[in-house]
């Protein structure tokens, strides 16, 4: 404990006793001299008197302040020592009910779930065993997940881009670093740039080696997935993330000197804005043209096929192309505020 | 249910209680990575692939990656230049 603390607790209570016990007495020879002083011959008996029952009457009134600050001190101290005991294990057995409580409701509710896989599950109705028997005829693809939240419910797929867009939106207006109107960098980017210099990888061989072999490898993989999520499972969301992972572990290696060559604000800027937009005219096209059955005039091609299933494929480029990048930004962004 | 699956989910509520009451908040962080990654297998068990593949990349790697840089900037991971400093 420091020296301020303990002085801080110590001494208004030395201070107040001292004044609670010793200060009577001192008030005592005070008046007493006091009233042996003002009693000098020409004073009357009745003025004596009445100085005599003032002086009284301080006393009385001191009295009771002292009283009272004793009281008000002692709440202090109760409330600096037991209280808080008594509080904190109250906190505890508050969290403890509500806890338990939590859980039980939890496991309660879990308990009245349907058995996975029960074929007699509220979620087994019509709606899902027509998605199932004519999916593939509907969509042309043959992973039904991307037909689901590309063709049927793809105007949820919309908001769900929107939402990472707009979060992007969010961290960008947090955590960017302008620069001054003409350019060069305010004094809060040197300092951002000057501690992100602990993150470089100062020629890291195994890192850069490793990064060399990896990085070809995710991308592939991120652009195999993204390609195929009409054919098999994935997609543009998983397949953005992937890329994503590829890119950062590309700038951890090798720094944002080279990473800058090919990825600036402006390429985020462009990619987000034509995906975006790219996704919002196609759906609006095939809502208008394509729902409830009416020929849309866009092929669907022969299921299995790399190209097929329409409008699918190109839909989740456009979302891969705006979840790689916004991931890649949030990671530059938290990193130094900026590209 | 069988062994593999009762072992999978063991270790997934071994590590839920882990990454909560870890006091070094890398080591939580990796478990939290490790937690990722079994749920990631689980998925596959309960056979939906496509979460697989988002759990395995977002759960594990880029919420992992963007908590890391977090921590760094907070100070709460030792760099390099401090034991740099430290050594001069």
């Amino acid at each position: 404990m420091s020296k301020r603390r303990s002085d801080w607790q110590t001494r208004p209570q030395a201070r107040i006793r001292k004044w609670f016990h010793e200060g009577f007495l001192a008030l005592d020879d005070e008046i007493i001299s006091q009233i042996s002083q003002d009693s000098e011959p020409h004073q009357s008996y009745e003025a004596l008197l009445e100085a005599q029952e003032e002086a009284v009457e301080t006393r009385k009134h001191e009295r009771t302040l002292a009283l009272d600050r004793l009281d008000q001190y002692n709440v202090l101290v109760w409330a600096r020592t037991r209280g808080r005991k008594v509080l904190s294990a109250l906190h505890v057995i508050l969290a403890l009910v509500l806890s338990i409580m939590m859980i039980f409701f939890l496991l309660e509710t879990v308990a009245l779930m349907p058995r996975f896989g029960d074929t007699q599950a509220p979620g087994v109705n019509e709606v899902s065993q027509r998605y199932i028997e004519k999916g593939l005829d509907e969509t042309g693809a043959v992973n039904i997940v991307a037909g689901m939240i590309l063709d049927y419910r793809a105007f949820d797929t919309l908001g769900e881009a929107t939402v990472l867009f707009l979060a992007a939106c969010a961290v960008l207006i947090l955590l960017r670093i302008d620069r001054n109107k003409d350019g060069s960098p305010v004094e809060e980017l040197i300092a951002a740039e000057s501690d992100d210099r602990h993150y470089e990888p100062r020629s890291d061989r195994i890192l850069q080696g490793s990064a060399k072999i990896l990085t070809p490898i995710i991308l592939l993989f991120g652009i195999y997935i993204i390609l195929n999520g009409h054919l098999s499972p994935g997609g543009g969301f998983s397949g953005g993330a992937i890329i994503s992972a590829g890119l950062i572990l590309y700038l951890n290696a090798f720094g944002f000197e080279k990473s800058g060559r090919f990825f600036t604000n402006k390429t985020f800027v462009m990619v987000s804005f034509f995906s975006l937009s790219f996704y919002g005219i196609a759906k609006t096209y095939s809502f208008y043209f394509g729902a409830n059955g009416l020929d849309s005039g866009i092929p669907l091609g022969t299921p299995g096929a790399i190209i097929s299933a329409g409008l699918i494929m190109p839909l989740n480029i456009a979302v891969g192309l705006v979840v790689a990048c916004t991931m890649y930004i949030f990671y530059a962004l938290f990193r130094k505020g900026g590209l | 249910m069988n062994f593999v699956h009762i072992i999978l989910l063991g270790m997934l509520i071994v590590c839920a209680l882990a990454v909560s009451f870890t006091r070094n908040l890398l080591t939580s962080l990796i478990v939290y990575m490790a937690y990722s990654l079994i749920m990631a297998v689980i998925w596959m068990f309960l056979q939906s692939p496509d979460l697989a593949i988002t759990e395995a990349a977002v759960g594990a790697g880029i919420t992992s990656v963007l908590f890391f840089v977090t921590l760094k900037k907070i100070h709460a991971i030792k760099g390099d230049s401090e034991h740099e400093q430290a050594q001069k």
